[in-house]
């Protein structure tokens, strides 16, 4: 059968109304187009959980840098060359045997990108954004994680100024790991505080395996 | 382990699912960057438009993020004078225009405005 080759399919409704505004906002000068694809390559491929994961794994490995990460977060990481581009004001909050902490944008979805990457979908969604303050021990154990009746949750609402991020507990037997390896053990999840650290075993099976 | 309710958690998800939606992420980034509007402008914007989505029966489950980012970029253009819906809907339709008036495999060239 002959198929039509004198016209291209537009695309979606959706697709359009970007492309619209994308050329008005460049044809009039407000955008400028290599700063455009500048800010998309970066937080498509190199701002991630693996900044964050290098926070954690030098808090837990560096007890001064632990300190004046909990004291001012936002110069800590900042002295790390972490800096968020909407100029808000990071808290890190410490999981310790009694609290755990968790993260949650009720009203939209702010995020410490600079440390974490983009959110996950999950981290967006309405059901998580309501139910992480209203029965946030169910959301962990949907992670899979459960913690004992006597730890208590503490719930972080972030706003446009200010954005949190977990340190998780250290796992148990890695206290003399190095800063390279321990990192390995920090996910995002434990970060945003719906799941803990990695054990140490997670390492000592992958190390068995190769 | 079980899932969260109806959403995805793998590690290794892709930051956008298609184009339009990094294209829409990059240009609020770049436009608070020069200055456009403050990020708590934004902030508001986005939670504004996220609530009217799910008044209008969106499930809101995450999926249709950034059409609600899409939908406060919009607003927010319009809201600081840089652009006007009258304007934003013309060029829309310059741009299906175009794809209908260019053969299959050409690139898509939009025609200077009049």
């Amino acid at each position: 059968m002959p198929h039509d080759h004198d016209h291209t399919e537009p695309p979606s409704d959706l697709e359009l109304r970007v492309k619209a505004l994308e050329s008005l906002l460049l044809e009039k000068g407000l955008v400028n187009p290599d700063a455009l694809n500048a800010i998309i390559e970066t937080y498509e491929h190199k701002v991630g959980p693996k900044n964050g994961a290098h926070v954690v794994a030098k808090a837990w490995s560096d007890p001064d840098f632990k300190q004046a990460l909990l004291t001012d977060a936002t110069s800590a990481v900042a002295d790390l060359g972490y800096m968020g581009r909407q100029g808000e004001h990071l808290t890190v909050v410490e999981n310790i045997p009694s609290v755990h902490n968790l993260v949650v944008c009720t009203l939209c979805s702010c995020y410490p990108w600079t440390l974490l990457g983009l959110p996950p979908v999950w981290y967006k969604s309405a059901p998580y954004r309501a139910r992480a303050v209203s029965e946030p021990r169910s959301v962990l154990a949907e992670f899979g994680t459960e913690l004992p009746e006597s730890t208590g949750i503490q719930v972080w609402d972030s706003t446009s100024e200010m954005r949190y991020l977990v340190l998780p507990m250290q796992p148990a037997g890695t206290e003399d790991w190095g800063e390279a390896r321990l990192q390995a053990l920090v996910s995002r999840n434990s970060m945003v505080g719906v799941e803990l650290a990695k054990p140490a075993s997670t390492l000592a099976q992958r190390d068995a395996e190769s | 382990m079980k899932k969260f309710p109806g959403q995805p958690l793998e590690q290794d998800e892709p930051v956008f699912r298609e184009p339009w939606e990094a294209q829409a992420f990059g240009l609020v980034i770049a436009l608070h960057g020069q200055g456009a509007f403050s990020w708590d402008e934004w902030a508001t914007a986005l939670s504004e438009s996220i609530r009217a989505a799910q008044e209008a029966g969106d499930p809101d489950t995450g999926e249709t993020y950034y059409q609600h980012w899409l939908a406060a970029l919009e607003k927010l253009t319009v809201s600081k004078g840089l652009s006007a819906p009258e304007e934003m809907a013309a060029r829309k339709e310059s741009w299906k225009q175009a794809y209908l008036a260019t053969p299959h495999g050409q690139p898509i060239e939009l025609k200077p405005a009049k």
